[in-house]
């Protein structure tokens, strides 16, 4: 936890730029600004699974010696010539800015820090300066004038410090008059780093579980069977029915996947049991699988490489059962991956059994998703709601008071917005939104995304998180707001540490544990407790 | 620092032609070779930026989704902000590029450290400074057209017609003078003004805004003050794009006309080569003139790594017997401890 308080915090937030040219500041590399390095037998691991990662080593940032490959100049030059022949974005992006500064306080890291470096315009020429220098005329003669500048130690340890302190949330690129999305610039930076051995833990461990075990946790097959029997358990112990949890079993029409963040803790494993009490009333025809138990994409954040190794797995295990089409569960940056990568990666191992998504129980065809074959859960579930097949116990949540949170990448990714919404309403008598420029498109990131998730960083997860913390806070002075919904798995995480600190109070929730909730099942006792075991309005004496 | 080094710079750009010109009356050079040339290397620069950009494929469609996408029927798509068709993308690229929607979108955080709440406000007037200058700037450039053509098209004069409709003054006032002038001078203003816009600005945001500034107070300059002779000067740019450069009457015409063709031909030759070049970007953005439809259908990566999975084959080795003493179905009958 943070060691000032959120009124400290606010007090000695400065917006004005500090004297001292950008160029002429060193990056603060001590601990607490940097999550800890990929351990060495990771990397290792990675490199022989054929991923583009180099120079394993013991190393700490905070050190002088950063332990680099002599010839890492070299290296990231080169990469970056690869990259901006590969990606035309990249290449546009080192250009066309005009610095008007539009989304200067657009990024939650700047609203929540004050240092410049983190105005995505910025961030962005930490390595257009790069750019200019070693690859156009201008920058090479006429240097800083011109904001280039040589590459150097101290800009490699900058980038480090500051691309891992950006979360890919894209808000800066929905006001950008160009579209320039910094995303893409820290993803390029992401990848040079990583040919040179800069990389973080916290992303490269989970990248190697999902590839051995199928899941970021590293959960082993029998052991995700023993979390799901015990989630069973529980269903029965508040609904009095046993429902069915079909694992690894071929022949069914559906494939579902999930992020295991959601098998592990809580609030996430109450979302878990929502899609085991859905498709239990439902009766689906569908099964869930361990070697593709994960439907977060890390490779998201460490390389395109990677991101379509991790991914190709659905689309593997869907053919190795012979599913038609995949059902996804509640996850952020899985639904971009799929949205913007998966048909483009993977489109080819695609096995000819599958399918344009039809709803079995109302007909509907998912033309949107004739290409992937993939249907989000909210987009599945609000189709459902519309044609009346699920009946809601509305009251089960009134002791909820419940706000939802827009998911970065889902929202500026993908686009899906009013799915999620017509879940909740149609489940939950009480909603109320957050202030509209910080909600949908403007949402603003959890801050733990693409890399951040960890506690060493906690401070700066914090700041990070202070633009959502506000709009919550907001809500929960406003309306008496006590819970926040989310549709990602990697929010249930990061949201808690955040309302601790910025709203004390308020509890992070998956939709489906709501849908859960409400969902009136065949042969189930009178219920007096929610999927968390805690009294529903009315009930409080009897648990 | 750098805003006083560009205004130097526009400075030491006004004074080559007063002295090429004033002095050493080398007109034929200033008002035809430079210009010539700088349109040349223009022309040939933005082609060549442009074929560079292109060159460089698009493997990933990542359009920035500003709304609702296509869903459900019964879900109302934002079909400007998330383009699901051809038509759709159309229609957010000219929203984009005539009315700068994106930047209309601008907010502007504000924190009260008292109460500790974190605010946003309305911020347009960057949009509202970047529209007058495009438009004033595009205007006049138009309206420049008349000088280039004979007879002049309808659309010129009429152009004209309707920029000079109020009347003011002899010759007659053109609004979009004023429209041009108000938006180079408010952004320039804006940029140092305020302190974070300062801090990130280099030599290459102040220049291009003085050396416009510099070229419309010379042309203005030139018509109102100077009131050069429009007759000669008609004369030698249809000489110039006629390619006849004999008997040209450059002697008629006042030194401010060759400043002012000097900065335009430095603008001209800095403009593929510099930030100006959103110009041609902007069309170009992967973020935003793309539909987002790669669930719908599917797109070719050119150069898409042949990259496979951790196989199931490897990942029941490692785990089969214990996944079968668990219950779970296994597919290599000796992790069911029976013979292969």
């Amino acid at each position: 936890m943070a060691k000032m308080k959120p009124e400290e915090l606010i007090k000695g937030l400065d917006y004005n730029p500090p004297s001292t040219s950008w160029m002429d500041l060193k990056a603060d590399t001590s601990a607490g600004n940097w999550a800890y390095p990929g351990k060495p037998e990771i990397v290792k691991y990675l490199i022989g699974e054929g991923l583009p990662l180099a120079n394993p080593r013991e190393w700490v940032p905070s050190d002088e010696d950063w332990k680099l490959p002599p010839n890492w100049r070299d290296i990231i030059h080169q990469g970056f010539h690869e990259r901006l022949e590969k990606y035309r974005s990249l290449k546009l992006f080192m250009d066309v800015c005009v610095r008007c500064g539009a989304c200067a306080d657009k990024c939650h890291y700047f609203i929540g820090s004050g240092d410049p470096k983190n105005m995505p315009v910025l961030r962005a020429e930490l390595m257009r300066s790069i750019y200019r220098k070693d690859f156009t005329l201008a920058g090479k003669i006429l240097t800083k004038l011109t904001g280039s500048r040589v590459m150097e130690e101290d800009v490699l340890k900058e980038w480090f410090i500051y691309f891992y302190q950006c979360t890919e949330c894209r808000r800066c690129s929905l006001f950008c008059p160009y579209g320039i999305d910094t995303a893409e610039v820290t993803m390029m930076a992401r990848e040079l780093m990583h040919l040179v051995g800069l990389n973080i833990n916290w992303i490269l461990e989970p990248v190697a579980n999902c590839n051995r075990t199928g899941n970021h946790l590293g959960i082993q097959p029998q052991a995700f069977k023993d979390i799901m029997d015990f989630m069973v358990d529980d269903i029965e112990e508040v609904t009095g029915v046993r429902v069915k949890a079909p694992l690894n079993e071929p022949g069914h029409e559906i494939l579902f996947i999930t992020p295991s963040g959601d098998a592990f803790a809580d609030p996430g494993i109450f979302t878990f049991m929502g899609y085991l009490i859905l498709f239990h009333y439902l009766d689906l025809d569908y099964t869930w699988s361990t070697y593709a138990s994960e439907g977060g994409n890390f490779g998201l954040f460490t390389s395109s490489e990677t991101m379509k190794k991790l991914n190709a797995k659905m689309y593997a295990e869907a053919n190795r059962l012979g599913c038609k089409w995949i059902l996804g569960g509640e996850c952020g940056h899985m639904w971009r991956v799929i949205n913007q990568y998966m048909d483009t990666m993977n489109g080819e191992i695609q096995g000819p059994q599958m399918t344009t998504p039809v709803n079995p129980i109302t007909g509907t065809v998912f033309k949107n998703a004739a290409a992937t074959k993939m249907v989000h859960i909210t987009e599945f579930t609000a189709d459902l709601i519309k044609h009346g097949k699920l009946k809601f116990d509305k009251s089960r949540n009134d002791h909820r008071r419940i706000t939802f949170h827009d998911s970065c990448n889902p929202a500026r990714g993908m686009g899906l917005l009013d799915e999620p919404r017509e879940v909740i309403k149609a489940c939950a008598n009480h909603f109320f939104e957050m202030p509209s420029n910080t909600i949908r498109e403007m949402t603003y990131c959890c801050a733990g995304g693409s890399g951040l998730n960890t506690d060493e960083i906690m401070d700066i997860r914090l700041r990070g998180g202070m633009p959502r913390g506000k709009a919550l806070a907001h809500v929960q002075e406003k309306h008496d707001v006590n819970t926040l919904s989310c549709v990602c798995a990697i929010d249930r995480a990061t949201l808690i540490p955040l309302s601790n600190y910025w709203a004390p109070g308020v509890q992070v929730s998956g939709v489906h544990e709501l849908v859960g909730n409400a969902l009136i099942l065949e042969g189930e006792h009178e219920r007096t407790m929610d999927l968390r075991q805690e009294p529903l309005k009315g009930f409080e004496d009897e648990v | 620092m750098t805003a006083m080094y560009s205004l130097v710079f526009v400075f030491l750009l006004v004074l080559i032609p007063l002295l090429g010109v004033g002095s050493a009356h080398l007109e034929f050079f200033f008002a035809v070779c430079v210009p010539t040339t700088a349109i040349i290397i223009f022309l040939a620069g933005f082609v060549y930026k442009i074929f560079k950009w292109t060159r460089s494929p698009v493997p990933f469609r990542i359009p920035t989704t500003g709304g609702q996408q296509q869903s459900l029927s019964w879900i109302k798509q934002n079909k400007w902000d998330n383009p699901s068709t051809g038509a759709q993308t159309f229609m957010r690229m000219l929203l984009e590029v005539f009315a700068f929607r994106s930047l209309f979108r601008n907010t502007k955080v504000q924190l009260n450290k008292e109460t500790g709440v974190l605010g946003y406000a309305s911020a347009k007037w960057l949009w509202l400074f970047a529209i007058l200058f495009h438009y004033g700037f595009f205007i006049v450039a138009v309206r420049h057209m008349r000088l280039f053509t004979d007879p002049v098209p309808f659309f010129f004069t009429a152009l004209e017609f309707g920029d000079g409709i109020l009347q003011v003054g002899v010759p007659r006032l053109y609004l979009s003078d004023l429209l041009l002038v108000a938006g180079v001078s408010l952004l320039l203003v804006r940029r140092l003004w305020d302190a974070r816009i300062r801090y990130i600005s280099l030599f290459t945001d102040y220049f291009p805004l003085l050396l416009i500034l510099g070229i419309a107070l010379s042309g203005i300059y030139m018509r109102y003050f100077a009131k050069v002779d429009v007759v000669a000067i008609k004369a030698v740019t249809m000489g110039l794009v006629t390619f006849h450069y004999a008997d040209l009457p450059f002697a008629q015409i006042g030194i401010s006309f060759y400043v002012h063709v000097f900065l335009v031909s430095t603008l001209l030759v800095y403009f593929p080569f510099s930030k100006l070049m959103h110009l041609g970007g902007v069309f170009l953005s992967p973020t935003r003139n793309l539909p987002n439809d790669s669930r719908i259908k599917h797109h070719e990566n050119p150069w898409n790594p042949a990259i496979k999975p951790h196989s199931y084959e490897a990942y029941e080795k490692d785990f089969g017997p214990a996944m079968h003493e668990a219950g779970l179905p296994v597919v290599d009958p000796a992790n069911r401890g029976e013979e292969g």
